[in-house]
C-alpha cells in the first residue's frame, strides 16, 4: 500500500500528524504535511486509515499498488 | 418541456425550520429535537434564517463530510445568497478584505498556510508543558480560596485565555477588555452598531500592538503577521482581523468546552471516573474527542453557497442558494455514531464535526485540542470530590453565543 498527499489541497491542519506520526510529519515553513513514509508496515495501516479519513481537505489517500 | 425549472429528479418540496432552533427545555447537551427529526427524515431541508429568507440544511454527518470538501461550495460571503448568521455579519461582509474565513481555494490555501504556523503539531506540543503549569496553578488559587467557587471565572476562561495571549502576545491584563469586546461580537443578540463598534474597539487595540511589533518584535504569533506585513506578504488589514479572529475564537470556544465539559461529567458520574483514574494519555485523548462530539458548542451552523447544482440526499441544491450545515445534529447522527445520546467516552468520536469540516475546519484545534487534554485530565485527579455547588436545573446557560457555554458554575469539592 501506498501513501499518496495531493499537496495542493493541504491546508496543514496537521491532523495526520497527531493521528500518525511516523507516517507524516509538518514542513516547518509553513506547515503542509510530509509523507516519511510513503509505504508504512501493515501495523500502522490503521493509523494511516483514520489519518485520511479525518483529513479535513480530503488530501490523502492510502492506495493499493 | 414546460417543466424545465424543476431539477431532475428532484423530491417533494422541502419542509422549512426555523433556525437556529432553541434547545429543548430540560435537554440543554441536546441539539434541538426538531433539528434530529431532519436528520432521519429529511436530511436535506431548508432552514429559515434571520433575515427571512430558506437555505437549504444540511443535518447528516455522511452528507456534511461529502459537502464540506466539495469545491462546488463557496465560503465566499460576497456572494449574493450568503446565508448570513446575523444582520450585524451581514453588513460587515462586502468591507472585509480577504480572509480565510471568506475566500476558498487557492487563495484560501495561500492565506490558511500563512496563519497557520503556531498551530503545527509541534509547536502545540511544545506548548504542553507551559499549559499544564498555567493550569496548576489556577487550580492551587481555586483550593486556596474560598468554597464554592466560580469554574468559568478561575479555571474556564483563564486556561485558554492566558494560552492564547501568551501565544499572540497580547498582554493577559487587557483580558477584560478583549472579552468585552469579543462576546459582543459573536452574540446574535448584539445590534449591528454594537457589534461595528466592538470591532472597532478590537482592532484598534490590535493594530497598535501590531505596529510596536513590526518595529519590535519578540517571538509570538502577532510579531510573525508583523513580519510577513513588512516583506508584503500580508497587508496590516488582513493582520488585525485574523489577530482578532484568533483571540476571539482562541479563548471563548475553549472555555464554554471547559465549563460544559466539567458540568457534563459531573453529571455522569462513572464517565467522569474514567478521566479520573486513567494514568494513560490516549484514555484522556479518547475521552475528550466524546466530549467534543457530544456538546459540539457551534451551534448556529456554519455556511456556504452552492456555485453549481448539486445533488444530495434526494435533492438538488440550486447554483447560487445558501447552504447551513448543523454541526451537532451530524454529531449526533446515529449512523455515525450510534446511541448519540449516550455519553461515553471509550467510544470512537475522532470524525466529529465539533470543529467543522473541510479546509476551513478550526485553526485552533490541535491547540484547544491540547488545552482541553490538560484539564480533563488534570482537575478531577487534583480535586476528585469536586462537585455542583447549586441544583444543576440552576445552572446559567448562554445560548445567545456563535457557540454556547456556560455564564457561570458554582462548585465545591
Amino acid at each position: 500500500m501506498r501513501v499518496e498527499l495531493d499537496e495542493p489541497k493541504c491546508v496543514a491542519s496537521g491532523q495526520c500528524v497527531v493521528e500518525a506520526p511516523d507516517v507524516f510529519d509538518q514542513r516547518d515553513e509553513d506547515g503542509v504535511a510530509v509523507v516519511l513514509d510513503p509505504h508504512p508496515p501493515e501495523e500502522l495501516y490503521d493509523q494511516v486509515n483514520e489519518a485520511v479519513a479525518i483529513c479535513p481537505a480530503a488530501a490523502l489517500r492510502l492506495v493499493r499498488e | 418541456m414546460t417543466d424545465t425549472a424543476t431539477p431532475r429528479g428532484a423530491a417533494s418540496t422541502p419542509s422549512v425550520t426555523e433556525y437556529p432552533a432553541a434547545r429543548q427545555e430540560g435537554c440543554p447537551f441536546g441539539p434541538a429535537p426538531q433539528l434530529r427529526r431532519l436528520t432521519e427524515q429529511e436530511p436535506v431541508a431548508k432552514a429559515r434564517i434571520w433575515d427571512g429568507s430558506t437555505p437549504w440544511l444540511v443535518t447528516r454527518h455522511a452528507d456534511q463530510r461529502a459537502l464540506l470538501t466539495d469545491p462546488r461550495l463557496s465560503i465566499d460571503e460576497k456572494l449574493p445568497n450568503y446565508p448570513h448568521m446575523t444582520r450585524g455579519r451581514a453588513e460587515i461582509a462586502p468591507h472585509l478584505p480577504e480572509l480565510i474565513t471568506n475566500t476558498d481555494a487557492p487563495e484560501h490555501t495561500r492565506l490558511r498556510r500563512l496563519v497557520n504556523l503556531p498551530f503545527t503539531v509541534k509547536r502545540v506540543e511544545a506548548l504542553r508543558p507551559t499549559i499544564q503549569r498555567l493550569l496548576d496553578e489556577l487550580i492551587d488559587d481555586l483550593l486556596a480560596g474560598p468554597k464554592p467557587a466560580d469554574l468559568v471565572t478561575t479555571i474556564g476562561l483563564p486556561v485558554p485565555t492566558l494560552v492564547i495571549t501568551a501565544l499572540l502576545g497580547v498582554p493577559y491584563a487587557d483580558h477584560e477588555f478583549f472579552h468585552r469586546h469579543s462576546t459582543v461580537g459573536v452574540s446574535h443578540t448584539s445590534t449591528p452598531e454594537e457589534v461595528r463598534a466592538s470591532n472597532t474597539a478590537l482592532s484598534g487595540y490590535l493594530g497598535e500592538l501590531l505596529d510596536k511589533k513590526r518595529t519590535d518584535p519578540s517571538d509570538d504569533v502577532l510579531s510573525e503577521m508583523a513580519g510577513h506585513v513588512n516583506e508584503g506578504r500580508m497587508t496590516r488589514e488582513e493582520a488585525v482581523i485574523m489577530g482578532s479572529a484568533i483571540l476571539i475564537a482562541g479563548h471563548e470556544t475553549s472555555a464554554n468546552m471547559i465549563s460544559l465539559g466539567t458540568l457534563l461529567l459531573l453529571r455522569n458520574p462513572e464517565q467522569l471516573e474514567v478521566v479520573r483514574t486513567t494514568e494513560d494519555p490516549k484514555v484522556v485523548a479518547g475521552a475528550v474527542e466524546e466530549l467534543l462530539r457530544y456538546l459540539t458548542i457551534v451551534h448556529t451552523g456554519i455556511r456556504r453557497v452552492a456555485l453549481e447544482d448539486i445533488e444530495v440526499g434526494g435533492q438538488v441544491i440550486p447554483a447560487g442558494d445558501g447552504v447551513i450545515f448543523d454541526l451537532a445534529t451530524a454529531d449526533w447522527d446515529a449512523e455515525a455514531f450510534p446511541e448519540p445520546d449516550t455519553l461515553d467516552l471509550s467510544r470512537p468520536a475522532r470524525k466529529h464535526h465539533a470543529f467543522g469540516y473541510g479546509a476551513h475546519q478550526c485553526l485552533g484545534q490541535t491547540l484547544a485540542r491540547v488545552e482541553l487534554q490538560a484539564v480533563f485530565g488534570t482537575l478531577f485527579r487534583r480535586i476528585p470530590t469536586l462537585s455542583l455547588a447549586v441544583p444543576f436545573e440552576e445552572v446559567d446557560f448562554a445560548f445567545e453565543g456563535v457557540a454556547y457555554g456556560l455564564r457561570s458554575l458554582p462548585v465545591t469539592w
